[in-house]
C-alpha cells in the first residue's frame, strides 16, 4: 500500500529515460548563453551564472522561476514538451527561448 | 521644482560629458576611476531610497541598483588590482561628484511621494548620462580589453536599470 503512494509521486516517463542528457545555460556579460539544440523530456539543465550580477532564469508561462545570485548555479529537470520563453527578472531584455520535444 | 531637480542634473551631466570629450584623451586609470565613482553615486542614491521610500517598486528598484553597482565596483575594483592600475581622480569624476552630492542633497529634503518621483526621475537622467559617457567617452577611449569589456557589460546592464528607472515612472504618471 505504502509503495504504491510512493509511485503516485513520481512521473514514471520523467525518472524512466535512461539516456537523459545534461545541459548547461550559461549566463555572461548581459546575455543567457545559446538554447541546447535538442532538449527531451527528462533532461536536466543547469543554469551557470558566470556573470558579476545576481540574475534568473524565469519562464514566461510560471513553469519555473530559479534564482541565480552571482557566481552561483542551479539545476532543474525539463518536466514537459513545448516551447518555453525565459528571461531574468532583474533584468527583463535578457531573454531566450527553449524549444523541448517529447 | 521636481522636473527642474532631473532636468539640471541632466543638463550638468551632458556638460560633464563634454568636459570629458574635450579633455585630453582619458587613460585607463582615469577611465576606471570615473567609472567606479559613478557606480558608488548610485549605491548612494539607493542607499537613501532605501532609507526614505515606503513604496515597494521603489525600494524593489533601489535594492537592485544598490546590488548591481556594488556588484560592478567590486569586479571594477578586482581588475585595476590585477592590472596593477592606480584609479586616477579627474575633472570628470570630480564632477560627477559634486553633482551627486547637490542632488542628493536635493532628494534628502523630500519625502513620501514627492521623494519617490524625484528618485527616480534622477535614476533615469543619471543612467541616461552615464551609458551616454560609456557609449561615446569611456568604451572608445578603454585601452585595455578586459576593462573594455567590464565597461561593455557595465553598459547592457545600466541600459537594464534605464529601461527599469523609465517603466517605474511611466506608472508614476
Amino acid at each position: 500500500m505504502l509503495a504504491i503512494l510512493a509511485g503516485v509521486s513520481f512521473t514514471p516517463a520523467v525518472a524512466a529515460r535512461a539516456d537523459a542528457q545534461l545541459h548547461v545555460i550559461e549566463i555572461d556579460k548581459m546575455k543567457f548563453g545559446a538554447a541546447p539544440a535538442e532538449i527531451h523530456v527528462g533532461d536536466t539543465i543547469v543554469w551557470k551564472n558566470i556573470d558579476l550580477v545576481k540574475h534568473t532564469a524565469t519562464a514566461r508561462d510560471g513553469s519555473f522561476d530559479i534564482d541565480l545570485p552571482r557566481k552561483s548555479q542551479d539545476s532543474m529537470i525539463v518536466k514537459t514538451p513545448g516551447t518555453v520563453e525565459v528571461y531574468c527578472r532583474y533584468h527583463p531584455g535578457m531573454v531566450m527561448t527553449l524549444v523541448v520535444t517529447a | 521644482m521636481l522636473k527642474q531637480t532631473a532636468i539640471a542634473f541632466i543638463f550638468s551631466l551632458v556638460s560633464t560629458i563634454s568636459l570629458a570629450q574635450e579633455a585630453p584623451q582619458l587613460n585607463d586609470a582615469q577611465i576606471a576611476h570615473i567609472a567606479y565613482t559613478a557606480g558608488q553615486i548610485d549605491v548612494s542614491a539607493a542607499k537613501l531610497a532605501l532609507e526614505k521610500s515606503e513604496d515597494p517598486k521603489v525600494r524593489s528598484f533601489a535594492e537592485l541598483m544598490e546590488s548591481d553597482h556594488s556588484a560592478v565596483n567590486e569586479e571594477a575594483l578586482a581588475l585595476v588590482s590585477r592590472l596593477n592600475v592606480t584609479p586616477e581622480e579627474n575633472a570628470v569624476s570630480s564632477s560627477l561628484a559634486s553633482q551627486a552630492l547637490e542632488a542628493e542633497q536635493r532628494l534628502r529634503s523630500l519625502s513620501g511621494g514627492e521623494f519617490d518621483r524625484a528618485y527616480v526621475e534622477n535614476e533615469v537622467a543619471y543612467h541616461q548620462a552615464v551609458n551616454d559617457a560609456l557609449k561615446s567617452v569611456l568604451i572608445p577611449n578603454a585601452q585595455n580589453s578586459e576593462l573594455k569589456s567590464l565597461l561593455e557589460t557595465g553598459l547592457a546592464l545600466f541600459q537594464e536599470h534605464q529601461s527599469h528607472a523609465e517603466h517605474l515612472l511611466h506608472e508614476m504618471k
